[in-house]
């Protein structure tokens, strides 16, 4: 992640000739970094926690399900600032979005259905590997079809506004606040509506599930979608932090998401949001205050430790339950 | 009783792998009986509950509910028709709360008629009610079952079923259990399906009973003759009742 690096490389004040107050400044401005970055981890990380918790498989596939969701936003970008010339954009934003998570989820949905579904029952270790399969499949064709360099955005969102010496950026807060809402409607959605209680019971028994009514495939397929969505709004989120795509972007963001999911507790929700809002923190501190050459060893440093004393994450819950 | 009768299972076999679980059971069921499926241990009741259910389908013979050959439908769908179970091990949502396991039985409907079956539950269980809020997982034995039972029922099934609901529990329990299935089925007509460990009680209480051995059934009847059986006495009755 050079860009990543860039920017914080950018933003780095002189820290030996700071004053006290200066490096406060600094420490909160590394805080909203942090944030912002964490935000799109957090995104990503509840597709890899909800898949988990309902059919007990990583999909693999999920962070090149992020990248594609920045390439449709990309796609869409390309054709309506060229049709459109003075198209607002927010509008534009959101329809980045909007077609990002049709074909997103349409991606999601069709794996699951083909690839994933006939191996259900299978031993463990089938479908994890046809995900890996699915990932590498979805970075090729992207490769393939769209061309193997960078591709880069002008910048969509430029207003910066300044406190003291603290630079919060109008798309780190779109960021965080796009965040926000969408946790607070997933929340509703998994915890108060028919569909999420439908999804917790298949998760919970899959067979009584059934007994009860439930269409059990289609509660998975309609999970695979709600995680699809989600990644491809942080893919578009990704594009207008960064304005740039590239057909790798599924893997390192894709592992730290992954890795978020775990630190949290995977299978937990909450916890895959603190997860993602945790390593987006550590990485951003850490390369203010260390090196940014090492911040992805220290984050995965970190995710040890903690699995070391809690194997189970931080919100995790153990398998064995008395029932 | 005249007419069709509300589940007819017809020459049922099901296996588990290669392992034949059923081999060729014959059970009918009329609207408004209460009936019992009595065996030991491994005869496969609880696997006749769950073919009724699709979930292992019967790999051959016919399980017909109100007319329609349900065998080969899936496990949710046949829920749709109005089959409600309370099957083996109660099978609570455990990280559900007793409110939202109701919540699932009465998913059918979308919750249409909840609050009216909800507060019918809750005079059949107090407990129920106040342990509403309380994870389905800290339930304890007899609370559970009643929980499995309220699901079932918040469905408006047209045949229950209900297997071992006496498993596990203090005798009043049973005894209030049981009672609770009377009441259904004289006030509300609800036919009932049960297998029961507890062959005394069972036969008390139903109708008809079948018994069941190594995956067939052996003898049929109504609960008085059974009850006054000498062999099923000899195997089912003074055995278990030291």
């Amino acid at each position: 992640m050079r860009k990543m690096g860039r920017t914080i490389q950018e933003m780095r004040p002189h820290r030996r000739t700071a004053s006290r107050g200066k490096q406060m400044d600094y420490f909160v401005q590394q805080l909203i970094n942090g944030l912002t970055l964490g935000s799109i981890y957090g995104l990503i990380a509840i597709g890899y926690t909800m898949v988990y918790g309902i059919i007990g498989m990583i999909n693999f596939a999920h962070g090149d399900i992020f990248m594609l969701g920045g390439f449709a936003a990309l796609i869409v970008f390309l054709v309506l600032t060229s049709l459109f010339a003075g198209i607002p954009v927010a509008l534009l934003l959101l329809v980045m979005i909007l077609v990002g998570m049709l074909v997103t989820g349409l991606w999601n949905w069709t794996i699951e259905r083909i690839a994933y579904r006939p191996l259900r029952g299978s031993f463990r270790l089938a479908p994890l590997i046809t995900a890996i399969g699915m990932s590498i499949t979805l970075s090729n064709f992207i490769q393939v079809t769209q061309g193997p360099r960078n591709k880069p955005i002008p910048q969509l969102v430029t207003d910066v506004y300044h406190f003291g010496d603290i630079t919060i950026a109008l798309k780190q807060i779109v960021i965080v606040v796009l965040t926000a809402v969408l946790l607070a409607a997933f929340w509703y959605i998994v915890n108060k509506t028919p569909l999420g209680r439908a999804q917790r019971a298949t998760e919970q028994d899959r067979k009584m599930a059934a007994l009860l009514g439930v269409d059990v495939d289609r509660t998975i397929s309609v999970t695979f979608i709600m995680g699809a969505a989600l990644a491809a709004v942080a893919g578009a989120m990704y594009l207008m932090y960064y304005g740039v795509s590239s057909f790798t972007d599924g893997f390192t963001p894709g592992v730290k998401a992954f890795t978020a999911a775990v630190l949290g507790g995977i299978g937990s929700l909450p916890g895959a949001v603190i997860g993602g809002l945790l390593i987006g923190l550590i990485e951003s501190l850490w390369s203010a205050y260390f090196s940014i050459e090492y911040k992805d060893v220290a984050t995965f440093a970190i995710l040890a430790i903690v699995l070391i004393f809690k194997p189970t994450g931080l919100l995790g819950r153990p398998e064995v339950e008395k029932v | 009783m005249a007419g069709e009768p509300l589940l007819k299972i017809q020459g049922v076999e099901t296996y588990y792998g290669n392992i034949r679980a059923l081999s060729g059971v014959d059970v009918e069921v009329n609207k408004g009986e209460i009936v019992s499926l009595i065996g030991a241990n491994g005869a496969g009741k609880s696997t006749l509950m769950m073919t009724i259910c699709g979930s292992p389908q019967a790999r051959s013979g016919q399980v017909i509910f109100d007319g329609e050959d349900i065998t080969k439908l899936p496990t949710h769908i046949i829920a749709r028709r109005r089959i409600a179970q309370s099957p083996e091990g109660r099978r609570i949502f455990p990280r559900m709360t007793v409110f939202e396991n109701l919540q699932m039985g009465a998913n059918l409907d979308n919750l249409k008629y909840f609050k009216e079956d909800v507060e019918k539950i809750f005079v059949m269980f107090p407990r129920l009610k106040e342990r509403q809020s309380q994870r389905g997982g800290t339930l304890s034995g007899g609370e559970q079952q009643m929980l499995s039972i309220g699901r079932a029922l918040m469905s408006r099934p047209k045949l229950l079923l209900l297997d071992e609901p006496s498993l596990g529990l203090a005798p009043l329990i049973v005894k209030g259990i049981f009672e609770a299935i009377k009441m259904l089925n004289k006030e509300e007509g609800l036919t009932v399906f049960l297998v029961e460990q507890n062959a005394f009680a069972a036969l008390k209480l139903s109708d008809r009973a079948y018994v069941m051995v190594n995956g067939k059934v052996t003898m049929s009847g109504s609960g008085k003759e059974l009850l006054s059986n000498p062999e099923v006495r000899a195997a089912y009755l003074e055995g278990g009742r030291h």
